[in-house]
């Protein structure tokens, strides 16, 4: 398998007023294409920070990232902007999605971006709601959905763009148990695909539905292993 | 780029908090509808003013004698003179800027006695006796027959040319004009014309009531030999007669042996000067409209550019949704901008509608009430519209610019995180 993700040595520290946090102190690992990663650590270890870098929504102080060949660095707001839309789908713990327009829109949305014709674009969207299980639920508002719906919206929406990489925030945190492997089932069938996908969770039964673990802890990776994947679908009746 | 997905979407925000809209759009609304009330009230004075002018050849000056005050080259004081015919050709030579120089007389005047006679009618009228060039500088109508021409001033003739408040009260209606006979002062006139004058007002009646004879004749009839009573100068366009009045005036006092501090000797009225005076209050007054409808418009602007802030902050997080998905930052601040003009836009256009409709009001009460004094059709051109326009659009991106930048500073991340 081809490696889509690589990072050398990344640092990343914030600034809070006088003093510096050092928040990432030298990240190395490589992902390949397909796998389904877990992020997993404690809060304040650094695994969000690592995301948003993965994510192109924030820039490391210093190391590499490349991501399938492609040198991530001093990106204007422009470029960043092209590579999310080309490279990453984005699944966030509160959802966020945009609230006055319909799940087909919302799905419809990255593909906009794309300058993808109205027609094909709603072609599209219909077609990864549908794999979502939600056709019906097309031109509802995101209020009128409950908590998994929306999640499996932004799953369709993060999808919608043919990503090469899906950044899972927690895409299960604010979820009840039976949604949350609802939606880990979701996620497992994407990867099942040849989607790779990586997510952030603190939740150990999450971590065990992915096919790899790595822990973080104070902001160096302490473990990473390949684990068995334990299906979702087990846990859902 | 104006995609019926950007319409929809600026649709969908302006639309997401009616009241609000509503208020904001109310502001430029109103500051153009004031602008253009403003613009249209000055306009509608302008025209009454202007009005008043009438036709008249506005670069003119009218120029008498009145008696000296100062003794001079041995000739006392209190002496009194008139012009001569003579001065008109020394003026014509003097100052070749003067397109016409025409000497009047005149008999009768405001409410005179009776002075002419037609059967058993009578009337009391001005009678002046001119030169053909009088058309020029003071417009008529000839409405039938002809005006006094070179001929009748070669030849002496004894023709009149008669208002048409003459002939209404001189004649029967449908009586033949041309070719009766009026008897003015004793002498016998044949009418050859007659004539109407455009004006609009209480001076407008007057100015029917006059009978034109030729000079040479108004002269040997009623003895005048080659005096002259009064001057109406104009000068060529492109020069203004206020500046050649002066050297003007002490030409003829040279002339007429007459001290040349002696200010009272000769009287003149300046048109132009009026005239100007009378333009610059114009120009002021359309000064003010413009700054106190701008103004208002101003706090309308500030307004839109308020409320644009404030949906930025209550769209952050969207922004940043939005930014994560993959928009660009240049198709953010568009539709930022957009939102912006396309508010201010509406609400102007809005205010100019409802401004025409004002004046469209204000116009047919005038017409149903009649001419009103120093005031007449309201109106703004097509031009103030576009004006208007432009500075709306102006001001609509105006108002969106700081939004639209403060909507680019939002980091994705720090949006994604405002919970």
């Amino acid at each position: 398998m081809p490696t889509m993700i690589e990072i050398k040595d990344l640092h990343k520290s914030y600034q809070m007023g006088s003093n510096s946090l050092h928040v990432l102190k030298g990240i190395n690992f490589k992902a390949e294409a397909g796998e389904l990663v877990a992020i997993m650590g404690s809060s304040g270890s650094g695994k969000s920070t690592l995301l948003n870098i993965l994510g192109m929504l924030d820039e490391a102080n210093s190391g590499d990232y490349i991501l399938d060949g492609v040198p991530i660095k001093n990106l204007n707001e422009t470029k960043a902007a092209q590579y999310r839309n080309k490279f990453l789908g984005f699944v966030f713990q509160s959802f966020n999605l945009i609230n006055y327009k319909t799940a087909l829109e919302n799905v419809a949305l990255p593909l906009y971006y794309q300058k993808v014709g109205r027609k094909e674009r709603e072609a599209k969207a219909m077609r990864y709601l549908e794999q979502v299980g939600l056709r019906e639920w097309a031109n509802h508002l995101p209020s009128e959905l409950s908590g998994g719906q929306k999640q499996r919206v932004a799953i369709a929406r993060a999808m919608a763009s043919e990503p090469k990489v899906l950044l899972a925030d927690e895409p299960t945190g604010a979820l009840d148990s039976t949604t949350s492997y609802e939606v880990m089932e979701l996620i497992q069938q994407i990867n099942d695909q040849g989607n790779t996908i990586l997510v952030v969770t603190h939740e150990e039964d999450i971590a065990h539905m992915c096919k790899r673990i790595i822990h973080l802890r104070d902001g160096v990776i302490v473990e990473d292993k390949k684990i068995k994947q334990k299906r979702a679908s087990e846990y859902v009746q | 780029m104006f995609s019926k997905d950007r319409w929809k979407e600026i649709l969908e925000v302006l639309s997401s908090n009616w009241f609000r809209t509503v208020l904001t759009a109310f502001g430029v609304f109103w500051g153009i509808l004031i602008l253009i009330i403003l613009l249209a009230a000055g306009r509608g004075l302008e025209n009454g003013i202007t009005a008043d002018f009438g036709d008249i050849a506005t670069n003119t000056m009218f120029i008498w004698t009145r008696r000296t005050t100062k003794a001079y080259k041995g000739l006392p004081k209190d002496r009194s003179f008139d012009f001569r015919l003579e001065d008109v050709p020394m003026l014509r030579e003097r100052f070749p800027e003067l397109r016409y120089v025409s000497a009047r007389n005149q008999l009768g005047g405001f409410r005179g006695g009776s002075n002419v006679i037609r059967g058993i009618k009578t009337g009391a009228y001005d009678i002046y006796g001119d030169y053909p060039e009088i058309i020029n500088q003071d417009p008529m109508g000839i409405t039938a027959g002809r005006f006094v021409n070179q001929n009748d001033i070669r030849e002496r003739r004894k023709v009149a040319v008669i208002g048409e408040g003459v002939v209404s009260e001189l004649y029967e209606a449908g009586e033949e004009v041309l070719g009766s006979y009026l008897k003015v002062n004793g002498v016998n006139f044949m009418v050859v014309g007659t004539y109407k004058k455009k004006s609009n007002d209480g001076d407008g009646e007057e100015g029917q009531k006059q009978i034109y004879v030729p000079f040479t004749t108004f002269s040997q009839a009623f003895n005048r030999s080659d005096n002259v009573g009064w001057m109406a100068i104009t000068a060529n366009d492109g020069t203004s007669i206020t500046g050649l009045k002066e050297a003007i005036v002490s030409a003829l006092k040279e002339k007429h042996k007459v001290h040349p501090e002696d200010t009272r000797a000769i009287g003149y009225f300046d048109l132009y000067e009026q005239f100007n005076r009378v333009q610059s209050l114009f120009g002021a007054m359309r000064f003010i409209a413009y700054f106190v409808g701008i103004l208002v418009l101003l706090s309308g602007i500030i307004g839109v550019s308020n409320i644009m802030l404030i949906v930025v902050k209550e769209r952050t997080k969207e922004i940043g949704i939005r930014r994560a998905l993959g928009e660009q930052p240049w198709s953010i601040r568009l539709q930022v901008l957009m939102e912006s003009l396309v508010l201010t836009i509406l609400s102007g256009m809005a205010g100019i509608a409802f401004g025409a409709l004002f004046i469209f009001g204000v116009n047919s009460l005038l017409d149903a009430s009649g001419p009103v004094d120093m005031f007449a059709n309201p109106s703004v051109s097509l031009g103030v519209v576009m004006a208007a326009l432009a500075i709306l659009t102006f001001s609509g991106l105006l108002a969106g610019f700081i939004p639209a930048q403060s909507a680019l500073r939002v980091k994705p991340i720090d949006a994604l995180r405002n919970e």
